[in-house]
């Protein structure tokens, strides 16, 4: 279920401008893996390579190779749809469907995927909330508008939606900016309980975060503004955060970034 | 710390309620005292309009219902010069009613069609000019669709006609005798291009606004195109499209010279859509009052007192259905 992710030598382009350049990564399955650099530095739209919602905006394209196992999501004859069934995603702002109630919202996925039974349904929705550790705040009113929870319980919200469709792996951009720190501590949680299944890719902005979540660290910069942003390193968390093999990569951790 | 918070927050003592009160209200300084009188003005001035139109209708129509020796609701007859006069709105409420419908069956789903398209399928060097071909469409005068209908539609009507006579006029609604085609069925289609802009305007509006994070979410759970409309756009704009729709319905049901020069008027109700007779409340005004005596007037102002209550009644339908699904809408995203 879990899959492993090969990049190599992926350039994406907003129209002529080139936003990220030539990167490289391996991200292992059952490991969260977080992103993190200053703004503008490209690590979003890398995560949203690699479930080809890049594309999506107007002028986006990509050149290189994006493996999941095997298969590259880039090759010909890959849809794009069936690539995001696969890889979800969870956003930055919390996105429930404001005209679905919470069952629907996390039922949307099945139902795009094909036809269940009501019964199929309930059991896979039950199982999806609780997986986000929402079940037990919402299952009484399972009836009324997601739009109606909090923030952070909308984020959980997403990710029960997003995993009810078992994706071999998970994006989240920056899933906790949103939110409060105790419904960021909840997310935390739940990702490190989501790795047992899910192969897990984090951007943030928050360090802390960083540091905290996941195995491994990738550290992105651009040289200049205008500049492709690039792929400084990528290791695991502890030697990122105490001794990066780059002097960029410990002057943005330690603050010292100009 | 503590004691700036606390002055900050709580009002000296010594100032007095009323002074506090006002500023609640923000109107203290003549900038804000002006925009209020303005506004509020404003609103007033539209329910007094509208309550004197509602007056002068009620009055009007008052005289004339009490002289009808016919049921004003249901008989099939206008004739005001008679001694006693029998005069009835039931033609026309049901041609108005019908020859809207047929427009708004027609036109609703054309002009959702062309506004997805414009917002999610056309590329934007073509959507431009084409949402400013359907803005043209709006500006035409409604008497050039009257002559356009009578001179290039009607004649070209029998084909269709004939086509929906074969096979579908056993059903008795699409039945037709061959008379001439300036029926409900041809006004109604009329109606449908003339209110096709506005719904397309106003629901190109809608669709624009659909928040990207709700199409990213659709997307990201790996929904296609129409599926991403179909999860997220059109949940998302169909209060919208409901009131584009009642826009629509409201120029349809109003809609006087187009009908007026299309219909072949006649005061019976036809069973089928097809044959030609019938008629709208705003198209009997107008041909029949440049030469109604007063008492004649007051019974024409009678029958548009009921179209207005009509259209009241169609958007408080409106405003219904929406209320309904309120907690689900878009609004509280």
């Amino acid at each position: 279920m879990a899959k492993r992710i090969d990049v190599s030598g992926l350039t994406a382009y907003y129209g002529s401008h080139k936003a990220i350049e030539d990167i490289s990564m391996t991200v292992e399955p059952r490991s969260v893996t977080a992103f993190i650099g200053p703004s503008g530095c490209g690590k979003s739209t890398f995560l949203r390579t690699l479930n080809r919602m890049h594309e999506v905006t107007s002028g986006g394209r990509v050149e290189g190779k994006v493996l999941l196992d095997d298969e590259d999501l880039y090759g010909s004859g890959i849809d794009p749809v069936s690539v995001r069934r696969e890889v979800g995603m969870v956003f930055q702002r919390p996105n429930p469907f404001p005209t679905m109630s919470i069952f629907d919202n996390v039922a949307a996925g099945l139902r795009l995927n094909g036809n269940y039974k009501k019964s199929e349904l309930s059991d896979v929705v039950e199982k999806s909330l609780k997986g986000a550790n929402l079940w037990n705040e919402v299952k009484d009113r399972l009836n009324k508008p997601g739009s109606g929870l909090s923030g952070g319980q909308q984020q959980r919200l997403c990710i029960a939606r997003a995993i009810a469709v078992e994706p071999n792996v998970l994006l989240m951009d920056e899933p906790c900016s949103a939110l409060d720190p105790i419904s960021t501590l909840a997310i935390e949680d739940l990702i490190g309980e989501l790795k047992e299944r899910f192969t897990i890719v984090i951007v943030t902005h928050n360090m802390q975060q960083a540091a905290r979540v996941s195995d491994r660290t990738a550290f992105f910069n651009l040289s200049a503004v205008g500049q492709p942003g690039k792929l400084i390193e990528i290791d695991d968390t502890e030697r990122i955060f105490s001794n990066p093999s780059v002097q960029a990569t410990e002057d943005y951790i330690s603050g010292r970034f100009g | 710390m503590d004691t700036s918070t606390q002055i900050t927050d709580a009002p000296p003592p010594a100032q007095p309620p009323a002074v506090d009160k006002r500023a609640a209200r923000g109107a203290t300084r003549p900038g804000d005292r002006i925009f209020l009188g303005l506004s509020r003005g404003s609103g007033i001035l539209l329910l007094v309009i509208m309550a004197a139109i509602a007056a002068f209708l009620t009055y009007r129509a008052s005289l004339a219902i009490s002289k009808d020796e016919g049921n004003f609701l249901t008989t099939f007859e206008w004739n005001t010069n008679a001694v006693p006069p029998v005069f009835g709105i039931a033609v026309l409420a049901f041609g108005t009613v019908v020859s809207s419908i047929i427009a708004m069956v027609i036109a609703v789903p054309i002009a959702v069609a062309i506004a997805l398209f414009l917002t999610h399928y056309a590329p934007r060097r073509l959507s431009g000019p084409i949402a400013y071909v359907i803005d043209l469409l709006a500006a035409v005068p409604s008497i050039v669709y009257g002559l356009w209908g009578a001179l290039i539609l009607v004649p070209h009507m029998n084909g269709l006609f004939g086509w929906l006579n074969d096979y579908l006029g056993w059903t008795g609604v699409f039945s037709w005798e061959g008379g001439a085609p300036r029926s409900m069925l041809t006004v109604g289609i009329l109606l449908a291009i003339m209110i096709l802009p506005i719904i397309t305007n106003v629901s190109r509006e809608v669709f624009r606004q659909v928040p990207q994070m709700h199409e990213e979410a659709a997307l990201a759970l790996g929904a296609t195109r129409w599926e991403v409309i179909r999860m997220a756009v059109l949940p998302f704009g169909r209060s919208g499209v409901i009131s584009a729709s009642m826009l629509g319905l409201g120029r349809a049901l109003g809609e006087t010279m187009a009908v007026a020069t299309v219909l072949s008027p006649t005061f019976d109700i036809q069973a089928s859509l097809l044959d030609p007779g019938g008629g709208t409340f705003a198209q009997n005004i107008a041909s029949k009052f440049g030469e109604a005596s007063v008492f004649g007037q007051d019974a024409l102002i009678a029958s548009g007192l009921v179209l207005f209550v009509i259209t009241l009644l169609v958007n408080g339908a409106a405003r219904a259905i929406i209320a309904r699904r309120k907690e689900y809408s878009g609004a509280n995203a």
